[in-house]
């Protein structure tokens, strides 16, 4: 137990440092966030309007920076990340909550489905070396070597159009309307589907890849003859034995990958026009969104933390030497 | 003598294939019979653990059988060859028959499993009928028997420490009570005491359930005291094998009079401890028994281990009455040797190599060097003239 204790200390202190960078950040870069909405309004705005907004971003306050820094938190605690200035006078936490649903969902299930059958697969071809399962090596080597946003536009080159079935672009038809029905789902299942497969594609041969070279290194040990002295089955010997501690080193990747779900795969999000949070970050880089971008990153910061912290979980129930106790 | 149970019969493995395979046991025939213990002891790297895998067929890439049979003489349905099973005879035919406790058997056990599944799924796996309680039953008596607390049952391997590793293993290997337990180095964990409580429980199990143990070791003195006949491995090949007393008194080949020299007798007089001089020869070269004669004997181990080392001699089988599995070799090696460098001026042996003598560059493969067995049987040339 006092490992996880250890380990739940130890998470809390880098959110701090995570959250207390994130406050300092904006606050040494060079430039002002108001003068780039002004110039954004180009001009429209009169003194009294700029005025009301350097009060409304709090950075009109002559508090001493402790202060700020105290009431920084008091607005996070209550879920409060600021004014976008995309969607002015939008709170970034409305922006972000719209737009974590779609990346979620999507990243989240290819993510999820990448992981298993990638690994499945890797067992396969770790197992079975010499195999038909061995053709899967080179392609899936190949495709790792392949970046994910280039496969998305060959996919939308090769697969997508104006007559298409795919969808090129978007996240659900303009004509529907978001609520939970059928046609609300269809499409935005429609839409996924493109780059769901990028994803899955591009990614899941990273996890056969590593899976296959755990299961070759993990069958030269010697608890793997004495179950096959033993006489087992040889489906046990693969699952029971070999993939089972395989998988080990590989489950931290795999929570890695859930922290990096939120991030998203940015740059599939782009080319599939997606409106998930990786597209919403491009566009807050490209409108200087400050607000925006910070609370992105915090989310993607703390999401991080939490996949690792599932890791450290799934270690404990996984692998007997790390714990501590008996 | 017993009837046979389990009868080796030209046994060949190699390492690899084609001309780069490194032939790790050759021509190897060996019987066990039933209710025997046999002691196989060897220098490190004589290929021990090789025959024991390769008998089982549980030989790691890129080891591979290249010839011979291991004639199981089952008690129900008569003798076959272990080599020709398919796959799902092989499987009932592990560890119910021949069960096996390895070398590395303190990563034998399987880190993320409790030791009592692992224990209790070889049994299930032989009989998928037994009733859940019945195994774990069986389990711990396996435990209590090899003197491990039967609550340790819900350990995991790394908790126990390696002796306890080792005999939770022996415990294993008993679980079906096969009729051979193969034993590769079972107790280099233990200490002495616990070693000998060990094999002696493993003695007198023996008598009770009648199964017999192939027992790998270096240690001749537990051999001699615990098991029945003794075989001596060197460079991949048996080269002696002998009642265990005989061996004791009166050992034949130089190898295992080295192995025994090098060991103090726990009883009878004392004696110099000697050691064997030099390194063990790659197990694929041919010449290796000559490199046995240089090593156990002469000053040619320090001097000249090239001419040696590629000298070729053939072996002939045969020796004293009723020793046929005995090997004869040339015993006049090192004589040959001396003679044929000290040789007459501006002569040349006409049946050994030019460069005999001298050390082989890096484009001059070893090769056999002179046919000579005795030391009659050379005869000079006059050298050529510049
Ligand atoms: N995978 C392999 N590839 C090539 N050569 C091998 C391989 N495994 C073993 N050998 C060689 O086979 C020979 C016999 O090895 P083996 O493990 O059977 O020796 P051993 O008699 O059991 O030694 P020890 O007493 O140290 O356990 C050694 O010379 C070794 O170098
Ligand atoms: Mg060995």
């Amino acid at each position: 137990m006092s490992y996880l204790l250890r380990r739940i200390v130890f998470y809390v202190f880098t959110a701090w440092a995570a959250i207390t960078i994130n406050f300092f950040l904006p606050r040494l870069m060079p430039g002002d966030p108001v003068q780039a909405l002004i110039a954004k309004e180009q001009g429209q705005l009169s003194t009294d309007a700029v005025h009301s907004l350097y009060v409304l971003f709090g950075l009109d306050k002559q508090q001493p920076l402790w202060q700020q820094y105290v009431d920084y938190w008091g607005q996070l605690l209550h879920g409060d990340l600021g004014l976008s200035f995309t969607f002015f006078p939008t709170p970034v936490s409305e922006v972000i909550s719209s737009s974590l649903p779609w990346t979620l969902i999507l990243v989240g299930v290819t993510t999820v489905c990448s992981f298993m059958l990638g690994t499945g697969l890797g067992v396969l071809a770790g197992w079975r070396r010499g195999s038909w399962v061995d053709l899967v090596l080179p392609v899936t080597t190949f495709i790792s070597s392949v970046p994910y946003f280039w496969f998305g536009l060959i996919m939308i080159e090769l697969l997508a159009g104006p007559n298409s079935f795919f969808p090129s672009s978007g996240g659900y038809d303009p004509g529907v309307v978001p609520g939970w029905d059928i046609d609300f789902i269809g499409s935005a299942v429609q839409h996924s589907l493109l780059p769901a497969l990028t994803i899955l594609i591009s990614s899941m041969s990273g996890w056969i890849l590593s899976m296959r070279n755990m299961m070759v290194t993990v069958s030269s040990e010697d608890y793997i003859t004495v179950a096959h002295a033993k006489g087992l089955s040889d489906r046990r010997v693969m699952l029971s034995y070999a993939a089972r501690n395989a998988l080990l080193p590989n489950v931290s990747g795999f929570a890695l990958s859930l922290g990096l779900i939120v991030g998203g795969t940015l740059l599939v999000e782009i080319v599939f026009s997606f409106p998930g949070v990786g597209f919403q970050l491009f566009q807050a880089v490209g409108a200087k969104d400050y607000p925006l971008m910070q609370g992105i990153f915090l989310i993607i910061t703390l999401s991080v933390l939490a996949a690792n912290f599932i890791a450290d979980l799934a270690y404990l129930v996984l692998d007997p030497r790390t714990r501590k106790e008996g | 003598m017993a009837e046979p149970l389990i009868e080796i019969k030209n046994l060949n493995v190699d390492y690899g294939l084609g001309d780069d395979a490194v032939h790790a046991v050759s021509d190897v025939t060996l019987t066990l019979h039933r209710g025997e213990v046999l002691g196989l002891a060897g220098e490190s790297g004589s290929g021990k653990s090789t025959l024991a895998y390769g008998m089982t067929r549980l030989l790691p890439p890129p080891g591979v059988v290249a010839g011979g049979e291991v004639i199981y003489h089952d008690p129900e349905r008569g003798p076959y060859d272990v080599l020709s099973l398919t796959n799902n005879e092989l499987r009932d035919f592990r560890w119910a028959e021949t069960s096996i406790v390895f070398q590395g058997a303190m990563n034998s056990l399987n880190p993320v499993h409790r030791i009592g599944s692992q224990l209790t799924d070889v049994i299930r796996a032989h009989d998928p009928r037994s009733s859940k309680e019945a195994r774990l039953a069986r389990a711990r008596e396996l435990l209590t028997l090899v003197g491990i607390p039967s609550d340790r049952l819900d350990s995991y391997p790394h908790q126990l420490s390696g002796g306890m590793r080792q005999r939770v293993m022996i415990g294993m290997a008993l679980a079906l009570e096969p009729k051979v337990v193969i034993m590769d180095e079972p107790t280099t964990a233990l200490d002495v005491v616990m070693q000998r409580q060990i094999l002696g429980e493993l003695v007198q199990l023996r008598e009770r359930l009648g199964f017999s143990v192939l027992f790998i070791t270096h240690d001749l003195s537990l051999l001699v005291e615990f098991s029945d006949r003794i075989a001596i491995m060197y460079g991949g090949r048996i080269v002696e094998q002998a009642p265990a007393k005989e061996i004791y008194t009166d050992s034949y080949h130089p190898y295992s009079a080295g192995l025994l020299g090098s060991f103090p007798a726990l009883r009878g007089p004392k004696r110099e401890l000697t050691g064997i001089p030099g390194s063990p020869p790659h197990p694929g070269f041919r010449e290796y028994q000559t490199l046995v004669m240089c090593r156990a004997g002469s000053e040619f181990s320090r001097k000249g281990a090239v001419p040696c080392r590629r000298l070729y001699s053939k072996v002939e089988p045969g020796g004293p009455a009723g020793h046929a599995d005995r090997v004869r070799f040339p015993p006049a090696v090192p004589e040959i040797l001396r003679a044929v460098r000290a040789g007459p001026p501006g002569a040349r042996c006409a049946r050994c190599s030019r460069r005999f003598g001298q050390r082989g560059g890096l484009l001059a493969a070893p090769r056999p060097l002179t046919r000579v067995s005795t030391l009659e049987e050379i005869r000079w040339k006059p050298l050529p003239r510049r």
